[in-house]
């Protein structure tokens, strides 16, 4: 092939596929347009006010199409795919309790996107803003609306590489008082006092006494169900192998993802709950591989998210091991109970 | 919150530097370098944007698109490393078999990877996009060790230095301008992470395209027709009977003076290098580097590889590319230093990340360059990719070591036992001194 050949087949190819990039980039910003037409079928949803004092509504992030996407939407606790009522606030990931809202925002800059955590009251109304270093993942309230939890993933090193670490933050909403990391708390591991590197925090949930909270810390390859003292500012491990843990409304049992053997090593979880005080494991009857912190809608009854046709769809379960998931919702994350 | 290293391998480089069509035979000294690094700098440039491209926004995609947490991905990726270190080995082997595969095993490689950002829009939960990366890692392991080949056997060994430096230089711009691109269009879209993988693949292909049409392909011109072409100036001279490209060739390599002496240098070297991901964690607790920053301290190094790599690589050709490799980890043990000092001024970051960029100029493809000379043309694919993967393994080692040094005694103290063992190892390299190829001695073919 002469040089003249060669330049022409280059500039041919290149016009082509300047036209298919073109193409798709305004494929997805026409895309605006038709996710402003909610999908046929898809729920009716209106705008209104969303309360975060309402204990007979559900309070999740609206995935449907349409002018609403992504905001936080409320609909009927006893019919969760009956209407929505959006509230024009947009959240990635979202929890309240007692009329205080934690909800992890995407704001978007010239040369990149940086995150952060929003504490609402019950009227959505900002209350504090905080940054997050990195994509936020798990967030909870505690159940006296007190203390908020986050989770980022922080890449420490956007070069190369899929690596990540995490980093969870606890607020106290009263005093403003942030711990930007748990790795300022002293770890007890096997009753000694354990330093390590490469300890990794998420998925903090509270207990009622907004002194107790539960989490994930992973330490070499190992994750461990650590229970931690936010008043001597300590975690202490109490089981292995336990992910994203959920403390039952009644502080008795933790609902949480597990890494099962023989399962894909990218999709290795299943639901268990775990009985506190004889520390025994249960495994819930879904097949599927969870990969999300589930909420306690009460003492018997579970709701997680799964990956659906609009996002995520939520799912319910019983927590004592029997009955068979049923979806409750379509095209919706981050759910929560206000209580 | 410790990363582990993701970056054992070296940055992924291109290939660069081409003489062997263009070059005149008469020998006129060209100033930069020739078609061929230029186009091979120029397919790892585009390549680099189409990858940097999907690495920017995958984490963004799963968590926020998809609903999933992308620690999966965390605890796979050792196991993509330690794979891609033997596709490599595996891409060299091919590469030298039949004389000039070199253009044909990178294609199929850049092609590999390529091909997988369509299948990114088809692959919607953690297990498919795992084994989708996973053949895009593949192909970025069979390619990089032909492709280095293919700088090397197109630049004379006297400017074997700036051609990697250009061909790095171009590499790494790539990289850079690549999260740029894929933030851009996220911005002019709705959740445009279908459109961040079309581009993507539309610029892979460009890159392939580019390889194809302007890479001469024989890549390998065998030096049994008696004069030794200027493609293959670094083959030992003494060398008579030819070694056949087979496996047990490439290992025998290693009985090569140089070349053994090369590799230790870099295996004790590697097994005293604080992988990235320590430097920039040591970096934001001397200084409280505010969070939201932490993520452009890996963008500094980068910036600071693409301004020296190029300068770093035409004083290798001049003054020694051992003296430059050395002097390149004695920029990172004064980064060592600086970490360890209690001097906590605002210049501190800039100061250490340019010392770390400097240090991937001087080391990352000058160690190419130097390894060139000592490896004959028909194995020059084989024995880069030998270096290369002695090297990343003893990086991740010293990775591994680092990690458990810092449980043990704290971030200070394993610093400072670093920052002595890479004292000693460059001691050692320097007093070990394998057989000195000055450049005028090398390329007498040229005159």
């Amino acid at each position: 092939m002469t040089l003249r050949t060669r330049i022409l087949v280059l500039v041919s190819a290149l016009v082509v596929l300047a036209g298919v990039a073109t193409a798709s980039v305004l494929h997805a910003s026409a895309r605006a347009e038709r996710r402003n037409q909610a999908q046929p079928g898809g729920p009716l949803i209106t705008t209104g006010t969303v309360a975060l004092t309402d204990s007979r509504r559900l309070v999740f992030r609206n995935m449907a199409w349409g002018p609403h996407r992504d905001e936080l939407t409320s609909v009927p606790a006893s019919d969760p795919s009956g209407p929505r009522t959006a509230s024009k606030v947009k959240c990635l990931r979202f929890y309240a309790a007692s009329g205080t809202g934690v909800c992890l925002q995407a704001v978007h800059g010239t040369v990149q996107d940086t995150y952060r955590a929003v504490i609402l009251d019950s009227a959505l109304r900002v209350r504090a803003r905080y940054d997050v270093p990195g994509i936020p993942s798990r967030a909870r309230v505690s159940p006296s609306g007190r203390y908020a939890a986050w989770t980022a993933f922080v890449g420490g090193d956007s070069y190369a590489g899929t690596n990540f670490s995490t980093r969870a933050a606890i607020v106290d909403t009263r005093t403003g008082r942030l711990t930007p990391s748990l790795e300022a708390y002293r770890v007890v591991k096997d009753g000694s006092t354990y330093r390590s590197s490469d300890v990794n925090f998420w998925g903090v949930t509270f207990a009622d006494d907004d002194r107790t909270f539960y989490a994930t810390m992973a330490t070499h390859g190992t994750t461990y169900l650590i229970r931690g003292d936010l008043a001597t500012r300590t975690v202490t491990t109490v089981h292995t192998n336990v992910e994203c843990p959920s403390l039952s409304p009644d502080g008795t049992r933790v609902a949480f993802k597990k890494r099962v053997e023989g399962l894909p090593k990218d999709a290795p979880w299943h639901l268990y709950v775990l009985d506190l005080r004889t520390g025994r494991e249960t495994a819930l009857a879904e097949p599927r591989s969870v990969d999300d912190q589930v909420v306690w809608r009460d003492d018997r009854t579970l709701v997680y998210a799964l990956p659906g046709d609009y996002g995520a769809d939520l799912w319910t379960l019983p927590a004592d091991g029997t009955g068979r998931p049923r979806r409750v919702s379509t095209a919706a994350v981050s759910p929560a109970y206000p209580r | 919150m410790y990363v582990a290293d993701s970056r054992a391998g070296a940055p992924e480089a291109a290939a660069a530097s081409a003489e062997s069509a263009a070059r005149s035979r008469a020998g006129r000294r060209l100033t930069a370098v020739g078609p061929t690094v230029l186009a091979l700098g120029t397919v790892s440039l585009i390549t680099d944007v189409s990858s940097e491209m999907v690495t920017a926004v995958l984490p963004l995609y799963l968590v926020a698109g998809l609903g999933l947490s992308p620690l999966g991905f965390g605890l796979l990726d050792g196991i993509y490393n330690g794979f891609s270190a033997l596709v490599r080995l595996a891409g060299g082997h091919l590469a030298d078999r039949g004389g000039g595969r070199h253009k044909w095993v990178a294609g199929a490689g850049y092609a590999l990877s390529a091909l997988c950002k369509p299948l990114l829009l088809v692959a919607r939960t953690l297990t498919p996009i795992g084994l989708v990366l996973a053949v895009d890692r593949t192909g970025k392991g069979l390619r990089t060790a032909p492709r280095d080949a293919l700088i090397s056997l197109s630049s004379s060994p006297e400017t074997r230095g700036r051609a990697f430096g250009v061909h790095r230089a171009m590499d790494t711009a790539g990289a850079l301008l690549g999260p740029l691109v894929a933030f851009l269009i996220l911005r002019e879209t709705v959740d445009g992470y279908d459109a961040v993988f079309t581009v993507s693949f539309c610029v892979a292909v460009v890159g392939v395209l580019v390889l194809v049409l302007f890479v001469p392909g024989g890549g390998v011109t065998r030096p049994a027709a008696g004069a030794e072409t200027p493609a293959a100036p670094g083959a030992a001279p003494t060398e008579r009977a030819v070694p056949r490209p087979t496996l047990l060739a490439a290992l025998a390599l290693l009985r090569r003076r140089e070349l053994r002496g090369i590799t230790l240098c870099a295996l004790l070297l590697g097994l005293a290098t604080v992988s990235d991901s320590f430097v920039f964690l040591l970096l934001q607790r001397r200084l409280g580097v505010p969070d939201r920053w932490f993520a452009l301290l890996p963008v500094g190094t980068a910036a600071a590889f693409l301004l020296l790599a190029v300068p770093l690589g035409r004083l290798a050709d001049r003054a020694g590319r051992r003296r430059v490799f050395l002097a390149g980890h004695g920029a990172l043990l004064l980064a060592y230093g600086l970490l360890l000092t209690s001097w906590h001024g605002t210049a501190l970051p800039f100061a250490v990340l340019f010392l770390h960029g400097g240090f991937y100029a001087a080391t990352d493809g000058v160690l190419m360059a130097a390894a060139s000379d000592s490896v004959p043309v028909e194995l020059r694919s084989s024995g880069l990719a030998l270096v290369q993967t002695g090297q990343a393994l003893a990086r991740f080692a010293c990775s591994l070591a680092f990690g458990a040094a810092w449980t043990a005694w704290g971030d200070r103290t394993a610093l400072m036992v670093s920052a002595v063992a890479l004292a000693l190892c460059a001691l050692f390299s320097t007093i070990l001194r394998p057989v000195r190829r000055t450049p005028a001695t090398s390329a007498e073919g040229l005159a």
